[in-house]
């Protein structure tokens, strides 16, 4: 427990307008999806904000399925997706597609990265190639309970600016910067906070106006679909699993099933 | 899904391929490449670091050692040879005490009670001669250096050596259409190519996982490590001065698994040129911190996981085989055994390609083990050679009290040092195990794949084989 019984009650701490829902199963306003390389604590985030006791401590490969969870905070409700974890989402392993195929498809308003601050470089490979398929992300460098005792400090400020995206400093198992990250998570959902994240990496010139031609192209094939850009890039690319999804129909499906469950949402909430 | 979105789609992907060939074949490396610069450039100047602790300074350096372009190589070489030559040098003195009393106390006392309760002569023949030996025989040729091999092996595995291999040996795999955790499957097949096959289950793309599966015989596992120390022993070692046979015999085998590694890399190649066309897939390998092996539990881990389980294995398939060969050299027909009609009638061809009869016979008996094909060919041959006064009998699987005697059986049933290279290349290549066979066809579900699997080595062995003859004959 990081604060006293009387801070819960407290108007100045945030955390009091949490309510951890468990498994909820009331009206949602917000989808959060945890995302990040396995074995950085995000099973511990999500512990930490539904109340739920997911099993932590996985192995790379063990989890291939999504774990679900709910919270009020702020008089939002929110879902939330714990994905498995993945140092990348260019592979095609089972896990990692449910990962990837989630945040591309599945449209969540805000994807948390979760960080290990003792790697961060490593980590980082990932947050790069999350912010590349979405905008509304914040970043959790987990962790930095344990980065200091390596003698490890991350300056969250430089990241941020960096990254273009929310930066909270964490260390889940205690709870600390939990209130941080409910804060920035709501503000990136709410739209309170635009994010304009990194994507250099791609704006090598050809690149770019190839990407440009296609998103246009796509664009006009399948109107309404999410992360253009990023499908783009993987055609571009040749990634098997994108031209499959794109001859058989399944990307026309995908993106309908993602305007699907946005109109679920938008109703619930009336 | 309308005619006109499937239209669409089509201009799509041909426009992407079109696009592709503009922004150039190394695109994807690249992008990555510029993808882990970024992440390093934003840690760089985000993370501060405050007294680098010591364990991360020698991460480092150790890492850069053992992957560097230059020293990885030699350096896995040497810890390959220190690793078989300290296997060699050791198991010697155990294997004679497990065979001393297995083979020359247990065995005559088994005899002498089957005399006690009358027991026929065949049943006890059959029994004892065949079943008992043959299970004693592998116990005392292969506890030892499964027992010296595994933990060592495991130490590595703990220390965390062999994601660092797999990484050296990434690029190669790339070079030749393979995935690149194809090294661990690799490594894991050095223990028992049953397992390797299940472990390629990390490889995701299944053109590349049908790769590693195929060419996983290519690791000679521990059933065949017998094999290949023992001739390399009697044939090699025995050519150099005594104070380095050990050393001359282990390079032998490094030697032969540099040989099974290029196969492997030649058969992958060739197949992701042909029948299992395509691109390699990039991947992520963590490569752990080190940490310092905790030598207890790894004993006691290698022992009860490994050795413990493969010897049981190897002792199950090993009784009935024992029985089998117990017959055949036992059953006559038209005045010989039938051992020996099927060795004469095998003789031609085996001595085509630098081998015998004796051999190729062994194999076939010996196909749900490879642990007993050196036992096999020593009672095969003392039953060809007909030579009185050595071994026990007919049927009778055997132990020497050294190498030299086992050296003196081989040269008098004709074995020179072409046939002892040839038996160990052929040991290298040729079809997997029963065991083997079986998890192939489970995995990959299909016949004709297990069969490609199954066939494919026993083909490049026989050409090896058959070539090496031919430019041995005409050397010499």
């Amino acid at each position: 427990m990081a604060y006293p019984e009387q801070c819960e009650l407290c108007p100045i701490n945030k955390n009091s307008k949490l309510v951890k829902l468990g498994e909820g199963s009331g009206p949602t306003d917000f989808v959060v999806a945890l995302a990040g390389n396995p074995n950085v604590g995000k099973s511990t985030v999500f512990n930490n904000l539904t109340g739920l006791r997911q099993h932590t401590g996985n192995w790379p490969g063990k989890t291939v399925t999504r774990a679900e969870g709910a919270f009020s905070y702020d008089g939002s409700n929110y879902k939330v997706m714990d994905l498995p974890g993945t140092y990348s989402l260019m592979t095609t392993s089972t896990d990692e597609e449910v990962a990837r195929d989630f945040i591309l498809f599945g449209k969540p308003d805000v994807t948390v990265v979760v960080l290990d601050a003792t790697r961060l470089e490593r980590n980082l490979n990932l947050v790069l190639q999350v912010l590349e398929i979405t905008d509304k992300a914040v970043v959790c460098v987990n962790l930095i309970d344990e980065a200091k005792r390596k003698g490890i400090t991350i300056d969250d400020r430089s990241l941020a600016r960096e990254l273009g995206v929310p930066v909270v400093l964490a260390a889940a198992r205690e709870g600390r910067g939990m209130p941080e990250l409910l804060q920035s998570v709501r503000d990136v959902a709410t739209g309170a906070l635009i994010c304009k994240p990194r994507r250099s990496w791609t704006a090598d010139k050809k690149v770019k106006k190839a990407v440009d031609e296609l998103v246009e192209q796509i664009e006009e094939a399948y109107p309404g679909l999410a992360n253009v850009r990023w499908v783009a890039l993987r055609l571009l690319e040749g990634d098997q699993r994108i031209i499959d999804a794109i001859r058989s129909g399944e990307l026309t499906t995908l993106a309908e099933h993602g305007e699907q469950s946005k109109q679920v949402i938008s109703s619930e909430k009336e | 899904m309308s005619k006109n979105v499937q239209s669409k789609a089509e201009s799509i992907i041909n426009h992407a391929r079109g696009l592709r060939w503009q922004v150039g074949e190394s695109f994807h490396d690249r992008a990555i490449e510029a993808l882990y610069e970024e992440a390093t450039t934003i840690a760089g100047k985000s993370v501060i670091i405050a007294g680098e602790p010591p364990r991360f300074n020698f991460d480092r350096t150790l890492d850069r050692l053992v992957t560097s372009r230059w020293t990885g190589f030699p350096i896995m070489f040497l810890l390959l040879a220190a690793v078989f030559w300290l296997t060699i040098e050791l198991a010697n003195i155990p294997s004679q005490m497990i065979a001393g009393l297995l083979l020359d106390t247990v065995h005559p006392a088994l005899k002498e009670f089957g005399v006690w309760i009358h027991m026929p002569g065949w049943l006890s023949g059959l029994l004892f001669d065949g079943m008992y030996l043959a299970g004693a025989w592998v116990i005392s040729v292969m506890l030892p250096p499964m027992a010296i091999f595994f933990p060592m092996f495991t130490l590595l595995e703990d220390f965390g050596y062999l994601p660092r291999v797999a990484f050296n040996l990434d690029f190669m795999f790339r070079k030749a259409g393979a995935h690149g955790k194809q090294a661990l499957t690799m490594v894991m097949g050095y223990g028992c190519n049953a397992a390797g096959v299940v472990a390629a289950r990390i490889i995701d793309s299944p053109r590349e996982r049908l790769i590693a599966i195929i060419t996983n015989n290519f690791s000679i596992c521990n059933g065949r490590w017998p094999t290949q120390i023992l001739i390399a022993t009697i044939f090699l070692g025995a050519l150099a001065p005594p104070h380095l046979a050990g050393m001359a015999s282990a390079l032998a085998v490094v030697a032969v698994v540099l040989i099974g590694v290029f196969f492997m890399f030649v058969v992958s190649w060739g197949l992701s040129r042909t029948v299992l066309r395509g691109e390699a897939s990039t991947f992520s390998l963590e490569l752990p911190p080190y940490r310092p092996p905790r030598i207890l539990q790894t004993l006691y881990t290698s022992v009860i996981d490994r050795t413990l389980i493969v010897l049981w294995r190897a002792v199950v398939w090993a009784v009935p085989a024992g029985a089998l060969i117990w017959l055949v050299s036992n059953i006559s027909l038209g005045g010989q055994s039938l051992a020996e009609g099927v060795i004469n009638w095998l003789n031609p061809a085996g001595v085509l390609i630098g081998l015998n009869g004796v051999i190729l016979l062994a194999y076939v008996i010996a196909i749900p083990a490879n642990e007993i094909v050196i036992p096999t060919v020593l009672m095969l041959t003392v039953l060809a050679a007909k030579m009185a006064g050595v071994g026990s009998g007919a049927g009778v699987m055997f132990e020497f009290d050294s190498t030299e005697a086992t050296a003196m059986v081989l040269q008098a049933g004709g074995w020179t040092i072409l046939t002892g290279i040839n038996l160990m290349l052929f040991s290298l290549l040729h079809n997997p195990c029963s065991t083997t066979i079986y998890t192939i066809y489970r995995e990959t579900g299909s016949v004709k794949w297990t069969a490609v699997a199954t066939l494919l080595p026993v083909i490049l062995g026989v050409i090896v084989c058959f070539l090496v003859a031919q430019v041995w004959r005409m050397a010499g």
